[in-house]
């Protein structure tokens, strides 16, 4: 019956889409406002309808409906009720409902805003939104559908089937087989949703773009709209692939957060291109310039959401086979091939309309900087993308598979990320338009001899790593700047207006929170910077086999195995937990209960670290394996990870900058001045 | 590799899977190569049926079967670079961190440092041609200062311009 509901909503929704989509198209050529009116209506409505398929699936899951095939397949009758609401996008055709319906609160949303002002967007909009919305929509009624029930027919064969065929009877398994285990951490409760938040408010600029493409309206219009959008997207895939790396950490026991690993990489894409755009974007609205790139990096954020998307799920890059197989994977890269090809094409019929307004003045400005920086955010893309694809490629051509590991990415994006440190250290201290080697080199003066004192300071302390050394100081670098830049502004302030040093710096940072939101995101990606720099140059680990009360060494760190227990779980897992004892300098800090749990439906092991953590470092212990019967001895994997705190600290203050500059404000008449030079400069030239 | 090789890799590794509860922590005679040799080892290879899992954290049981076989194989005086060749002859290429570098691997290195340094070209070639056309400032603004008369302490009027902007 629910199943039913669920699945009819859903085709109802689609259906919905298709004519909001003709009746936009049709109240535009008509030039009707009533059938715009109507799609407009439409696109509303998308939201309730999808509501109900969404919640008819998590009742489904909370419910205990095994007869229908994505319950079993991601719920089981011992998992705690918040388990079994997220199991929503535990599996593949859940999440694709679960895109579906961000996707149409999101665009439902978008459609309730003031439109007065842009009129002629508003049918564009919609359409692009519910293109989207109607193929996503579409996966699921056509290849992934949710509601799909077990059937067992008269000859006794189980079937999965909406419809059942004639004398079939339904058919309950007693249980479900879980979620993934991997899957069950609270990480993964916040996670996905967050990163799927990103993808889908990617689509709002994107629309909005195309908008702007279909109806000639290309001034930076489409850009100061978007702006806030853009952020939110951006802040949310931000907080998405943070939050990942801290669940990788916790939960796969390989003591690292980013294992570039293709599904990371599939969310990491279009944070790198939605990075450009946000920089970029800053170009066309000072200086009214780069706008066919700017169109370039949004279409490909869009359909890099897409192909994040597809990949996250799919699991087609396991192999090409896979990939021919999955009844998804010709559709995903037939919409994504159309949606890229149409919006191009869009962009070359206005490629007049898109020349620049003004010219580059000198490549030490920053918006030339910021060139520079869009082509190291570039170059990481094409880094990850090749990555990503080669293994297929190569399998394609010669049979065989290869692996693209993290050594290959880490070794070509080292220098493109620090390329990218040092612009973030040098392109705020550049003015618009012009800069000179000379003013910029005396901006940089003082932050410089500042960073250098840390690098003393690094030196001194015995690290003699050159990378080390590179990286601390171009973290130190980029940190002056930043703390330098604001100090300035509230010195300026101080001394002209005579408010308090934190009156100062509060009211600077409010009249444009924009460029101090941005430079506290700039301190937040300095702190992740240390925390990646202690990690992945400084890690140690060691591995051993200790009987009961041995020890084992890492640097300054002994400890002691003190006990180990084995006991099952009413939630279906055989835990072994290990008791040990962490004495650094020979001062006792704690115990640490390392564990393996041993899932008996999937038959899966996880190992979940002991960890004690401080801002100097995390000691991160974990039980490889141990004796089951005398429990005598068992083997510890240690790791010491230098500073990795600072990331998540840094992931912390990122957020808080990103705040800052998209928390909502009225907009005010001096945003307009270089839309009236523009205005200006087509009225002369026209 | 053929095809039943793959078979039967895939089945023990399932079956493996089911077998890896009780594990067996085991102490070696002080000869055996320790834990750290052999993860030095497996750390720079990659489990042959698990997609994208490095062997030395692999916690299947069929990957410390492999792990064990790199033991024997450094206790019977193997080299480092022999164990590496050993498995990519029995599990092909997919078992190294990165492609090893021949035939059509070639281009996984080579293309995105040829996609960066053609875009740098693109920026240096655009660059040129903007300083080239650089007299052109008739339709620049009304609103903007004149650059050249920048003064070298113009910081507030700079910063308050920018503010205003937004």
């Amino acid at each position: 019956m629910l199943t039913n509901i669920g699945y009819g909503a859903l085709i109802i929704t689609f259906l919905v889409s298709i004519y909001g989509i003709i009746a936009a198209v049709y109240g535009v050529r008509k030039n009707s406002p009533s059938w715009v009116e109507s799609a407009r209506n439409a696109m509303l409505l998308t939201f309730p309808l999808i509501t109900i398929t969404a919640l008819s699936i998590i009742f489904l899951l909370v419910t205990d409906h095994y007869e229908v095939q994505y319950v079993s397949s991601v719920t089981s009758r011992s998992m705690p009720m918040y388990l079994k609401i997220t199991a929503l996008w535990g599996g593949q055709a859940g999440s694709l409902i679960f895109w579906s319906w961000l996707m149409s609160a999101f665009a439902s949303a978008v459609t309730l805003r003031n439109w007065s002002r842009d009129k002629e967007f508003l049918p564009w909009v919609i359409v692009v939104s519910l293109v989207t919305l109607a193929f996503f929509l579409g996966l699921s009624i056509f290849f992934e559908n949710p509601f799909v029930r077990f059937w067992q027919t008269p000859t006794g064969q189980i079937i999965t089937r909406m419809i059942p065929p004639a004398g079939a009877v339904p058919f309950v398994p007693p249980d479900g087989q879980g979620l993934n285990p991997l899957l069950r951490h609270p990480g993964m409760i916040i996670h996905p949703p967050m990163l799927y938040l990103g993808f889908v408010s990617f689509v709002i600029p994107y629309a909005f773009a195309i908008a702007a493409l279909v109806t000639g309206r290309t001034d930076d219009r489409w850009i100061r709209v978007t702006r806030r959008w853009t952020l939110v997207a951006w802040l949310f895939l931000s907080l998405g692939l943070v939050l990942g790396g801290r669940w990788a950490y916790d939960v796969l026991g390989w003591g690292g957060y980013w294992g570039w690993d293709p599904v990371e990489i599939a969310a990491f894409m279009p944070w790198l291109t939605g990075t450009a755009f946000l920089h970029s974007v800053m170009i066309q609205e000072k200086r009214g310039m780069l706008k066919h790139w700017n169109m370039v990096l949004i279409i490909l954020t869009y359909d890099l959401v897409i192909f994040g998307t597809f990949l996250t799920r799919s699991g087609v890059l396991s192999s090409v086979h896979a990939f021919a197989q999955s009844a998804i994977g010709p559709a995903f890269f037939a919409f994504i091939g159309i949606t890229f090809i149409t919006s191009l094409a869009l962009v070359l019929n206005r490629w007049n309309d898109l020349k620049a307004e003004t010219h580059m003045t000198s490549v030490f400005s920053r918006e030339a900087l910021f060139l520079l920086n869009n082509l190291l955010f570039m170059g990481i893309l094409v880094v990850c993308f090749w990555g990503v694809i080669f293994p297929l490629i190569s399998e394609l051509f010669t049979g065989q598979k290869v692996t693209v590991g993290p050594v290959f990415y880490e070794r070509a994006t080292g220098p493109l990320f620090a390329g990218l440190l040092f612009l973030m250290g040098i392109a705020p201290l550049a003015a618009w338009r012009h800069s000179t080697a000379k003013t910029l080199g005396r901006a940089m003066l003082r932050p410089f001899f500042a960073s250098l004192v840390i690098v003393a300071a690094v030196i001194i302390s015995g690290i003699r790593n050159p990378a080390a050394i590179l990286g601390f100081w171009l973290s130190a670098f980029v940190a002056s700047v930043t703390l330098y830049e604001f100090w300035r502004g509230v010195l300026v302030r101080h001394r002209n207006k005579g408010e308090s040093f934190p009156a100062a710096l509060w009211r600077l940072a409010g009249r444009n929170r924009r460029r101090y939101g941005g430079y506290i995101i700039h301190l937040g990606v300095v702190l992740m910077a240390i925390g990646i720099i202690g990690l992945e140059l400084f890690q140690t680990e060691t591995q051993g086999t200790i009987p009961q009360g041995g020890q084992m060494t890492l640097g300054d760190y002994v400890i002691t195995f003190d006990s180990l227990s084995n006991f099952d779980t009413p939630d279906g897992r055989n835990v072994a937990r290990a008791v040990v004892s962490v004495y650094k300098d020979g001062d006792l800090v704690g115990d640490l209960y390392p564990r393996r749990d041993f899932y008996y439906e999937s038959q899966q092991p996880m190992t979940i670290p002991g960890v004690r953590s401080t801002m100097e470092d995390d000691f991160y212990v974990l039980l490889v394996d141990w004796q089951p019967i005398s429990t005598a001895g068992a083997t510890f994997k240690i790791y010491h990870n230098p500073l990795v705190n600072w990331l998540w600290l840094g992931g912390f203050i990122f957020t808080l900058g990103t705040l800052v500059a998209a928390w909502p404000d009225h907009e005010r008449k001096t945003a307009q001045v270089r839309r009236e030079k523009s205005a200006y400069a087509t009225a002369k030239t026209g | 590799m053929k095809r039943t090789t793959w078979l039967t890799l895939i089945i023990a590794f399932f079956l493996s899977l089911a077998a890896a509860n009780p594990g067996a922590a085991q102490e070696y005679p002080p000869d055996m190569p320790n834990d750290n040799a052999v993860n030095a080892i497996a750390k720079q290879l990659y489990c042959p049926v698990c997609e994208n899992v490095p062997l030395d954290v692999c916690p299947t049981q069929a990957c410390a079967q492999w792990r064990e076989l790199i033991r024997e194989k450094l206790s019977q005086g193997w080299s480092e670079e022999q164990i590496k060749t050993y498995f990519v002859e029995q599990y092909g290429d997919r078992v190294l961190a990165t492609p090893p570098p021949r035939g059509i691997n070639w281009l996984v290195y080579i293309i995105p440092p040829v996609a960066i340094l053609a875009g740098a070209f693109i920026l240096f070639k655009a660059f040129q041609s903007w300083k080239q056309s650089e007299p052109d400032r008739t339709i620049q603004g009304t609103t903007a200062e004149p650059p050249t008369d920048e003064p070298p302490d113009d910081y507030i009027s700079r910063l308050e311009e920018e503010l205003r902007q937004r």
